[in-house]
């Protein structure tokens, strides 16, 4: 790897909120001359409060699986179904593309984030120097992807609404909604409390 | 108070430090180190065109979420359903949960970034040292993350692809302001904050 000054290397810190490089001085709580942010090196306990969110993610992953996220009942009975259920019902019905769209972020995009997360976390605090590049590359793409695991959510919202004052059926939420928004959200918190800057910090240190 | 050095421009990602160099139109500095976007040229959008998408922006969602976004015809009945209406029938049903994410994502982050962003430009034009613009562009970036319009816009199509096998639906006009939004927000957000933050001069303070 090339010889890159970072700001922490020499002394300076950039604000997280506006993007300003100062030079904090020797204040014990310097804060941004342009914003007034709380100035930090890094963002404080990175590691450990993306391994929480992480864990609560991964808990509530089972619930939001197992618990059905819509109830539809007809005259004649009441259906439940969970993410995986809903998913073969427009593969048999005869659209597969919507099928493969929300698996790919109700069950593909979660898990993928919530295992490279771990990576990242881990390969930060261990310091592995390889794929370094890769590594920054990945995060940027849990970043990006993260909010469209919220389709579900508003597919059930919408559904719920639609088909409320319909003579044929009513539909319901179920409790997986709610627990799968709530691994969307801690998963995107995760993500945000995770500081890229360590992925490298840590290479640096073994050189 | 620490020492601003704005010849500087630090990656956000890996920490790399480079000196600022003027971009031409439709340049973007990256970061050699790890690939990240540095900044890019702000383009032919001046403050004053922002402001036109963002009024632009909160005349359809006041449009998208007042007008029915789809009618639906079941069984000789009609009905017409709003994000409101859906929101509120989650809530009676008590998935307070379900309701207030939808709630918060779709409509409240949405309105509060809309609203900020007006505030912003109108304040910036006065005075851009003011501390109203510093707590509201913090603000905004703040809310940024959790407006989901974008993934709302796709939730309502598959919904009604789902709805459409068993009922008639004939989409409704705030199925097209959302659209019209959909496209104002990538505008919208596409513009580099940054770039606000630059018209703060730093003696003001």
């Amino acid at each position: 790897m090339s010889e890159i000054p970072t700001a922490h290397g020499t002394g300076l810190v950039l604000c997280e909120t506006c993007a300003l490089v100062s030079e904090p001085g020797d204040s014990p709580h310097p804060q941004c001359p342009r914003c007034g942010a709380p100035l930090h090196p890094r963002k404080p306990n990175s590691i450990s409060r993306t391994w929480a969110l992480l864990i609560a993610a991964a808990i509530l992953y089972i619930p939001a699986n197992l618990l059905p996220v819509m109830t539809t009942t007809t005259l004649f009975r009441t259906t439940s179904d969970t993410i995986m259920s809903g998913i073969v019902y427009f593969w048999k019905s005869g659209s597969p593309d919507l099928a493969i769209l929300i698996f790919t972020v109700s069950i593909f995009i979660p898990v993928a984030k919530i295992g490279c997360l771990a990576l990242l976390a881990v390969a930060a605090r261990t310091g592995v120097a390889r794929g370094l590049r890769q590594r920054a590359l990945m995060f940027r793409i849990i970043e990006f992807v993260g909010r469209w695991s919220m389709l579900d959510i508003f597919v059930v919202t919408m559904t719920v609404g639609m088909v409320r004052f319909s003579s044929l059926a009513t539909v319901d939420a179920g409790p997986g909604a709610a627990a799968f928004g709530a691994v969307v959200v801690l998963t995107m918190i995760a993500a945000h409390t995770f500081d890229p800057r360590l992925i490298w910090d840590s290479s640096e240190d073994r050189r | 108070m620490p020492k601003p050095l704005p010849a500087l421009i630090a990656c956000p990602h890996c920490d790399a430090l480079y000196h600022r160099r003027a971009l031409a139109p439709g340049e973007k500095a990256r970061c050699i180190r790890c690939g990240a976007v540095l900044e890019r040229h702000p383009g032919v959008l001046t403050p004053d065109h922002l402001m036109a998408l963002v009024v632009a922006a909160l005349i359809s969602f006041a449009i998208a979420n007042t007008m029915p976004i789809v009618q639906l015809s079941a069984g000789g009945l009609e009905h017409t359903t709003t994000l409101i209406g859906s929101i509120r029938v989650l809530w009676n049903e008590e998935r307070g949960l379900t309701a207030t994410l939808a709630f918060a994502t779709a409509l409240a982050f949405p309105l509060v970034e809309l609203s900020a962003m007006l505030a912003v430009l109108i304040a910036i034009r006065l005075r851009p040292g003011a501390p109203l613009v510093a707590a509201l562009l913090r603000g905004i970036q703040a809310v940024r993350p959790w407006g989901m319009i974008e993934v709302f816009m796709l939730g309502v199509v598959v919904a009604l692809v789902k709805i459409s096998h068993t009922a008639t639906v004939v989409p409704g006009i705030a199925l097209w302001a959302f659209a019209a939004l959909t496209v104002l927000l990538v505008l919208i957000v596409n513009y580099d904050l940054k770039q606000l933050w630059r018209l703060r001069r730093l003696e003001e303070r």
